[in-house]
C-alpha cells in the first residue's frame, strides 16, 4: 500500500506508542494530585511541555495541552470573542480556512459577531493589503492558517504579522495544524504570532492530543472550564500518556525535518512534472517556495474526485478529495471555490498528501498507475 | 575571534587596604571552583587582574560562569599575540573585521608593563591607529574621547594582549571574604533574594530549613533544596541544614493564645537558628524579612521576636518594595521555583490574626508554658545536614528516566 494521505492523519510512530503504553502503565498517577505518585505525573508532563518549548524556542508556561485541532482552533476563536467582546465584536479570517476556525466564526455570526473573510487569489494566498483595509477598530480577532490543508498554500504569515504590529491590541491566530516539520516554524513563531494551534496526529502522536501556543500575557477564555488544569485555560484531567507521547512525536518530526521536506519536495515534483503533461489533468498546488512540500492537488477534468480517489485505492493507492474532513459531503472544495475554480474542476479535484516515510519510488509508482488510469479515465471523458 | 585569555578586573577590592590579598586569594579560589569544569583552564590571580588563560576552552561558556563570580567587576576576553608590531596589526585587523560592520569611531589604549619593549605607549596608539585606518577607511574614524570601539593593546612580560570588548561582572565582593552566615530559608520569593544579596556581600551562606512533616511536604522540602541548588551557582556549593520542626509547631499551637502563635514559633525558630550559627562558627543570621509586610515584619514584631538572641539578624531586602523583590528574584532564575504552591512550615499553622504589635512581657510569660530547652535540643538533635551543589535536580528526579521517554 501507499499512503498518500497525511494530511488526513498519520501512522502513530512505534517509539512513540511506545512512550504511550510505558506512561499508561507505570506513570498513570493524576498530575493534580499531591501525592508523590501524582507529582511524578506532574513532573512528567511538565517535562514534555518544556521539551516542547525548547524545540519552539518559547517558554513552557506558553504551551497549553488540548485534544487536537479542532479544539485549539475553536477554543482561540470563541476564547478571544468571549474575552475581548467588551472592545468589538469584528473578527477577520479568510475564505479558505478549515471548518474547524470557519465555522466557529459562523456560530459567533449568530451571537452578533461580525467576520470578514478575506479573498484569495489564484494560488489560494491572501493579500496582506486586503487584511489591512479590512481592520477596524472594532477588530479583534486576525485568524489566519499557515498552510492551507486543501491545497498547500503557504500564507504570508509574516506579512500579516508586520501590518499587525501597527495594531498590538489585535488577538493573531494561526492555525498551524498542517505546518508543523515543514520548515516555517520561523513564521509561525514570529514575534506577533499569539496563538498557534496544532494537532498530535499530524505528525505520528496518537489521535486526540494537540496543543495551542499562548503568548505570554494575551488573555483566552477557557472554553473547557472546570478543575483548572493547564493554568485554568483547559480544564479536564491532564492526558499525560498522550502529551508525552507527542512531545516525543515533536522531537522525531523536528530531527527528521530538514531530510523529509527535501524529500517530499522530490516526491511532490516528481509526480508534479509527470502530471502536468496529460491534457485533462488541472493542478492546483504550486511547486515553488509559495506551497507546502507535501500537498499536491490536482483534478482530472470529467471525472469526479471520488471516482478518481477509489480507482487509486483498488490499485493501493490512498489519496483522498480535497479535505476529509468534508470529504463525505460532496461539497465543491472551499478552498477551490474561493479560488474561483470552475465547479466543473472542482468536483475532479483530488489531494495527495505526502509524510516523511513516503519514498521517490512510490512517487514512480503513483506515475505508472496514473497512466494506466488516466487511460480508461480518457474513455468516459472524451 | 580565537581569544586566548580572559581578563578579569577588580571590583571595590582594588580599594582595601592591607586586606587585599586576602581578597584577590579568595576571588582566585572562587574563579578556580566556578571553572573547574575546564580542566584545561589555569587562573592567575595578580594583585591588579586576574586572568584566566583559557589553552583552547570555549570563551563564551567560561565567560557565563564567571558572571556568575562576585568581586569581579569587568572582564576583556583577549587574545595573545608575539611581541612584535606585526603580530599586533594582523590581530587588531581581524578584530575590527569580525566586530565592526558598520561604520564606527574607535581608539586604541596601549598599556605598557614590560618597559624593555621597543614600542612606547604614544607610538603603539599611534602606529596601530594609523594601520587600521589605512585598512578601513570607509569603517573607521578616530575618537579619542568617546569612542564607540576601544581596542586595548597590553604589552606584558610574555605577550601582547588585545581585546575590544569589556563585559559588566557581578560585582560585590568575593563569597567568602565576610565570614560566614546563616540564612533563614523558608521556600518564598524573599528569602532567597536575601541569601542572594548576602552572598553579593561575600557572606559564604548555609541555609537553615524548617520542615514540619506531616504539615508540611516532602515537595516543599525539595523546593526548598532546589532553591539551595540555584544560588549554589554563586559559590559552588552550599549547606542545607533541615530543622524538624513539627515537635515545637503542635505544641505552640496547644499551649500559646492565637494571637502571639506567631510570634512565639518565631522566637523558636530564631533560637534555633542563633544556636546552628554558634555550633558552625556562624557570624551572622540573615533572613528574607522586609519592613511591613506581613504581620511577623513589623518593627514591633522583629523587637519581640529579636529578643531571643544577641547575634545580628541581617535583613538584607528589609527596604525592599515586594516588586523590586520579585525583580531581583526573576533575575537570578528563583522566582518561579519561589511561586510554587507547596506549603511551608510559615504557612501552615498561620491564625486568622496573628498581633501586629506583640508585647515583650507578654511573650516572654506565654513562653513560661513551654519547655524551651527541650524542645530546642529536639529539635537540634534531629537535624540533617547536606552539601548541595550547583544544578543538582530536587524536584524531578527522574528528570533523565523521563528522557527516555521523550
Amino acid at each position: 500500500m501507499i499512503y498518500f494521505d497525511n494530511s488526513a492523519t498519520t501512522q502513530v510512530a512505534p517509539e512513540v506508542l511506545q512512550t504511550y503504553n510505558t506512561v499508561s502503565q507505570k506513570i498513570w498517577g493524576n498530575p493534580s494530585s499531591l501525592h508523590n505518585f501524582g507529582e511524578e505525573a506532574w513532573n512528567l508532563l511538565e517535562q514534555a511541555r518544556q521539551q516542547i518549548a525548547n524545540l519552539f524556542h518559547v517558554n513552557p508556561g506558553e504551551i497549553i495541552f488540548t485534544s487536537g485541532g479542532s479544539e485549539g482552533d475553536n477554543w482561540v476563536v470563541k476564547g478571544t470573542a468571549m474575552a475581548k467582546q467588551r472592545f468589538g465584536k469584528h473578527i477577520i479570517t479568510t475564505s479558505v480556512e478549515h471548518a474547524a476556525v470557519r465555522n466557529p466564526t459562523e456560530q459567533l455570526k449568530d451571537l452578533g459577531f461580525d467576520v470578514t473573510y478575506l479573498p484569495v487569489d489564484k494560488e489560494g494566498r491572501i493579500d496582506p493589503a486586503d487584511l489591512k483595509a479590512a481592520i477596524r477598530p472594532d477588530t479583534i480577532l486576525v485568524s489566519i492558517m499557515a498552510v492551507n490543508n486543501e491545497i498547500g498554500t503557504i500564507q504570508p504569515i509574516k506579512e500579516v504579522g508586520e501590518i499587525l504590529k501597527d495594531y498590538p491590541n489585535i488577538h493573531f491566530h494561526v492555525d498551524a495544524v498542517q505546518a508543523i516539520g515543514k520548515g516555517i516554524d520561523d513564521a509561525v513563531f514570529s514575534d506577533r504570532v499569539d496563538f498557534a494551534t496544532f494537532s498530535g496526529h499530524k505528525f505520528h502522536a496518537p489521535r486526540g492530543t494537540g496543543f495551542v501556543y499562548v503568548k505570554a500575557g494575551r488573555k483566552l477564555a477557557p472554553l473547557v472550564a472546570g478543575g483548572g488544569q493547564e493554568r485554568g485555560l483547559r480544564s479536564g484531567t491532564e492526558n499525560t500518556p498522550g502529551d508525552v507521547a507527542m512531545a516525543r512525536a515533536i522531537r522525531l518530526v523536528k530531527e527528521g525535518e530538514s531530510a523529509a521536506i527535501k524529500r517530499e519536495q522530490a516526491i511532490k515534483e516528481r509526480i508534479y512534472d509527470h502530471i502536468k503533461q496529460f491534457d485533462h489533468v488541472k493542478i492546483f498546488s504550486g511547486r515553488d517556495q509559495g506551497f507546502a512540500p507535501h500537498i499536491l492537488c490536482f483534478a482530472i477534468v470529467g471525472v469526479r474526485g471520488e471516482t478518481i480517489v477509489h480507482a487509486f485505492e483498488d490499485q493501493g493507492i490512498y489519496i483522498s478529495t480535497t479535505s476529509a474532513c468534508s470529504s463525505k459531503k460532496h461539497s465543491e472544495a472551499g478552498t477551490l471555490a474561493a479560488m474561483k475554480v470552475p465547479e466543473e474542476e472542482a468536483t475532479s479535484a483530488v489531494r495527495i498528501s505526502l509524510g516523511d516515510q513516503n519514498t521517490l519510488e512510490e512517487a514512480d509508482q503513483f506515475n505508472e498507475t496514473f497512466d494506466k488510469l488516466y487511460a480508461g479515465f480518457k474513455k468516459i471523458i472524451e | 575571534m580565537d581569544y586566548t585569555e580572559i581578563m578579569v578586573r577588580y571590583g571595590e577590592l582594588s580599594t582595601k587596604g592591607h586586606n587585599k590579598k586576602n581578597f584577590i586569594d579568595r576571588l582566585g579560589a572562587n574563579v578556580r571552583k566556578a571553572l573547574h569544569h575546564f580542566e584545561q583552564v589555569k587562573v592567575h590571580a595578580q594583585r591588579d587582574r586576574l586572568h584566566v588563560e583559557l589553552n583552547g576552552a570555549d570563551y563564551n561558556q567560561v565567560m557565563d560562569r564567571l558572571q556568575d563570580v562576585f568581586g569581579i567587576q569587568n572582564f576583556s576576553p583577549s587574545i595573545r599575540v608575539e611581541k612584535t608590531f606585526e603580530a599586533t596589526a594582523k590581530a587588531a585587523e581581524q578584530m575590527v573585521r569580525e566586530q565592526v560592520k558598520s561604520p564606527v569611531t574607535f581608539k586604541i589604549n596601549t598599556r605598557r608593563s614590560d618597559h624593555k619593549f621597543p614600542i612606547d605607549t604614544f607610538a603603539m596608539n599611534d602606529r596601530l591607529g594609523g594601520y587600521l585606518l589605512e585598512k578601513f577607511p570607509d569603517l573607521l574614524k578616530v575618537d579619542v574621547h568617546n569612542p564607540d570601539l576601544t581596542i586595548r593593546v597590553e604589552i606584558r612580560l610574555n605577550g601582547i594582549f588585545l581585546s575590544s570588548e569589556t563585559i559588566k561582572g557581578a560585582g560585590g565582593l568575593p563569597v567568602g571574604t565576610a565570614g560566614k552566615g546563616m540564612m533563614m530559608l523558608s521556600g518564598g520569593i524573599d528569602s532567597p533574594v536575601a541569601a542572594y544579596l548576602g552572598m553579593k556581600r561575600g557572606v559564604s551562606m548555609e541555609m537553615v530549613h524548617f520542615f514540619s512533616p506531616p504539615y508540611t511536604s516532602p515537595q516543599a522540602l525539595a523546593k526548598a533544596k532546589q532553591l539551595t541548588s540555584k544560588l549554589a551557582r554563586y559559590s559552588g556549593s552550599i549547606r542545607f541544614i533541615q530543622v524538624p520542626f513539627a515537635e515545637i509547631q503542635e505544641t505552640v499551637k496547644e499551649k500559646i493564645p492565637e494571637g502571639y502563635l506567631m510570634t512565639v514559633q518565631r522566637r523558636m525558630m530564631l533560637r534555633l537558628a542563633a544556636a546552628i550559627t554558634m555550633k558552625r562558627h556562624g557570624l551572622a543570621i540573615f533572613n528574607g524579612e522586609s519592613l511591613g509586610q506581613v504581620a511577623s515584619q513589623t518593627m514591633e514584631s522583629m523587637l519581640v521576636i529579636n529578643d531571643v538572641t544577641s547575634l545580628p539578624v541581617l535583613r538584607p531586602v528589609l527596604s525592599y518594595d515586594k516588586t523590586e523583590i520579585i525583580d531581583v528574584a526573576k533575575k537570578i532564575d528563583t522566582y518561579d521555583l519561589s511561586i510554587l504552591p507547596y506549603e511551608d512550615c510559615c504557612t501552615v499553622f498561620t491564625p486568622p490574626s496573628p498581633k501586629t504589635k506583640p508585647n515583650l512581657e507578654k511573650t516572654r510569660k506565654y513562653e513560661e508554658r513551654l519547655d524551651i530547652d527541650g524542645l530546642i535540643k529536639r529539635a537540634l538533635d534531629g537535624i540533617e545536614i547536606t552539601e548541595i551543589h550547583s544544578g543538582e535536580d530536587f524536584l524531578n528526579q527522574n528528570e533523565d528516566v523521563f528522557a527516555e521517554l521523550l
